[in-house]
């Protein structure tokens, strides 16, 4: 109870399934050896802790922002850039830290101090122009960030594939530095989530609820409703950076594409909205969902696309092409704002909370 | 306050012209930075062309958030559709587009314009039937389900015209320049600069001068009460909204023609100018967006001339520096 600040899942169903995640990714290298896999449950942890930073602005304080990959893209950006001109060392690794995430904070107290005064939804266009034009100025300054593409580097020695830390024999699973890499990353973000969830049970976290609920009269009682929303916008930013932090590591790259570009946005948000806005579980569920699904609903659709083109059936083969899986997926986003917009775990809370 | 008599007449509205003074005094302001007299010109008009084709695109915006208090994340999706819409019959049509006669141009030219703004209008019933209809009111789901509208829409374009960049060469007859001295005038700027203003001055006098305008500005007002006295305030948010979409269609269709190519994800890029655009206008104001769009198209051109480096932020900047001076932008119509 104490980890989870107060706040447990609250059904039955909910609490299964998280736990089943949580083993399933802590178990993964010997549940499902391979590459790919490892790969996929790297990326959910990842996520997860992105998509629970975002969840604290949309779900918790009910703004939407749109520039939050940027925050993710400072933090993978720092680290990348560092390790590259640093060279493989942990000083490098503290130094993109040291560096980054200040960073974030700065600009999400800029963005924030500047728009979140002015009116709510001024601060979801602001965030969208400022998001677009860091991700053109982040392609343009090729001598920083190598341009369209990014920039790779090698991580310090003991996080390599190479280095064998327990062999095969003791484990049943050779721990190498790939291994310890995965470890590190859901490590990281099992903290970033339980930290997140503390602060939303938090007194601050209460008054995020009660500016949500109704602004002005969370004014009226005397809370200074710009900074509770600026400090908030700060701390998912530095989430989000740490987030960010983790991808780059993992990846052992950064560029636009994987920590910039507006369709992670975009994920995020169906991400939210899926697993169920303002409950910081719904973000480790969404995130399970639409990561496996990008990585394996695709392959589903590939076979059902080829089977309608060779049946003959004219249209259907270009909307099941495997690379239209988002079309489904903004299908589904639309109809779970309309019709559950609670999301996974509301609905599996049963509870028909009166969503705003 | 003074009292006023019944025979006096009422007080005239106070006119704001330091907005509008703005492009004016900006266009004089850089004359001397650029230098050559000729070059000025050709980029003021290349501005002043891109200014109305942004306007054209963000009104419909404008107009669809004063009266309607709705935020259509999804705009973009409306001017990707009226350009893909218009290849439908463009590309077809080739042939009378590369003759080199201006009546076969516009007769290839006008069913296109036509059907895109047609089709996106449609769609904007559809679009505000299914997807806002339910979310009157309420924000953030607005933004959610715009959101997710704008992923659709442009998924299903690339579905049904796949990835690639369809090329749009402009009709023969629009091709070249006017040569006035030694200043280069480009044939569609000044049609674009023609359609921008036809544009302008029938949405001012639609909403000025009718009565149809009268209950709109009305309802942006205060909706409520020109529900009390027995209007349909619901049909009057179709009509606009249906209305905005087609104009953002008709963008769409210029500004295909003017890069003189169609990708589905140029929805997306525009979004993010026609925000600028509205934001630095005021929220609901026709005025402010016109003078908005002016700005930033005059901004990306003499910024992209004088300090090239500086054009990929100069929207953010100038967006910055108008909201410091004006927190609801030029001007603020809506006490939203």
């Amino acid at each position: 109870m104490m980890i989870l600040s107060g706040d447990p899942p609250r059904s039955r169903a909910l609490t299964i399934l998280l736990i089943l995640i949580v083993l399933a990714l802590v178990a993964t290298p010997w549940l499902f050896p391979g590459a790919k896999a490892l790969n996929v449950a790297a990326k959910i942890c990842i996520f997860a802790a992105l998509v629970a930073s975002y969840d604290l602005l949309l779900g918790y304080t009910g703004t939407v922002s749109f520039a939050h990959t940027m925050f993710y893209g400072i933090g993978s950006y720092a680290v990348a850039i560092a390790l590259y001109s640093l060279g493989p060392s942990w000083l490098a690794v503290a130094a993109g830290i040291v560096i980054g995430l200040p960073l974030a904070i700065l600009l999400a107290l800029a963005i924030g101090l500047f728009s979140l005064r002015v009116a709510a939804i001024f601060f979801a266009m602001i965030t969208l122009a400022v998001a677009s034009a860091f991700q053109v100025l982040a392609s343009q300054m090729s001598w920083l960030t190598g341009g369209e593409d990014g920039r790779s580097f090698q991580l310090p020695e003991l996080l390599r594939p190479g280095t064998v830390l327990i062999s095969k024999a003791t484990l049943g699973v050779e721990i190498n530095g790939r291994i310890l890499t995965y470890y590190l990353v859901l490590a990281a973000s099992a903290a970033m989530i339980l930290l997140l969830l503390r602060v939303v049970n938090s007194p601050f976290g209460r008054v995020l609820q009660a500016i949500r609920e109704n602004r002005f009269r969370a004014e009226a009682l005397g809370y200074r409703t710009v900074f509770h929303l600026t400090y908030a916008n700060c701390i998912a930013a530095v989430v989000a950076a740490s987030a960010g932090v983790l991808n780059a590591l993992w990846l052992r790259y950064a560029g636009p594409d994987t920590s910039l570009s507006f369709s992670i946005m975009l994920d995020i948000l169906l991400m939210v909205v899926i697993g169920g806005m303002g409950t910081m579980y719904g973000a480790v569920i969404g995130a399970t969902i639409f990561i496996l699904a990008q990585n394996y609903l695709q392959t589903l659709m590939g076979t059902a696309s080829r089977a309608a083109a060779d049946a003959g059936l004219p249209l259907l083969p270009g909307p099941l092409h495997p690379d239209r899986w988002l079309l489904w997926l903004g299908v589904l986003f639309v109809a779970s704002v309309y019709f559950f917009p609670t999301g996974v775990v509301g609905r599996l809370r049963g509870k028909p909370q009166a969503a705003k | 306050m003074n009292e006023l008599a019944a025979t006096d007449s009422l007080p005239k509205p106070k006119r704001d012209i330091i907005p509008a003074l703005l492009p004016v005094a900006l266009a004089l302001l850089v004359l001397p930075l650029i230098g050559s007299a000729s070059s000025w010109a050709t980029l003021t008009v290349a501005s002043l062309a891109m200014g109305m084709m942004i306007f054209i695109m963000a009104s419909g915006l404008t107009l669809v958030f004063g009266l309607m208090d709705v935020l259509n994340f999804g705009h973009g999706a409306f001017i990707a559709v009226g350009a893909y819409v218009a290849t439908l019959v463009l590309v077809p049509l080739a042939g009378w587009m590369q003759a080199d006669s201006l009546l076969s141009n516009l007769a290839a030219v006008l069913p296109a314009i036509l059907l895109a703004m047609a089709v996106t209008g449609a769609l904007g019933l559809v679009v505000e039937r299914v997807l806002i209809l339910p979310v009157y009111g309420q924000h953030l789901k607005q933004i959610l389900m715009t959101t997710g509208g704008l992923i659709v829409a442009e998924q299903t374009l690339y579905a049904l015209w796949g990835p690639q960049i369809i090329p749009l060469p402009l009709p023969a007859s629009l091709r070249g320049s006017f040569i006035i001295g030694d200043v280069a005038i480009a044939k569609y700027r000044l049609l674009a600069m023609l359609v921008g203003l036809i544009v302008f001055v029938a949405i001012q006098l639609v909403l000025n001068r009718t009565k149809l305008g009268l209950l709109i500005r009305a309802g942006v007002e205060n909706g409520e009460m020109v529900e009390a006295l027995g209007y349909h305030i619901r049909r009057l948010f179709l009509g606009v909204f249906m209305t905005g979409s087609a104009l953002a269609g008709l963008g769409g269709v210029m500004w295909a023609l003017y890069r003189e190519q169609v990708h589905a994800s140029m929805g997306d890029d525009l979004t993010v100018l026609v925000f600028i655009v509205v934001i630095i206008g005021g929220l609901g104001s026709i005025g402010g967006c016109f003078i908005g769009a002016l700005l930033v198209a005059m901004v990306a051109n003499y910024g992209g001339f004088l300090v090239p480096k500086l054009a990929l932020v100069s929207n953010i900047l100038l967006m910055v520096a108008i909201l410091m001076w004006r927190p609801r932008g030029l001007h603020a119509v809506t006490s939203r």
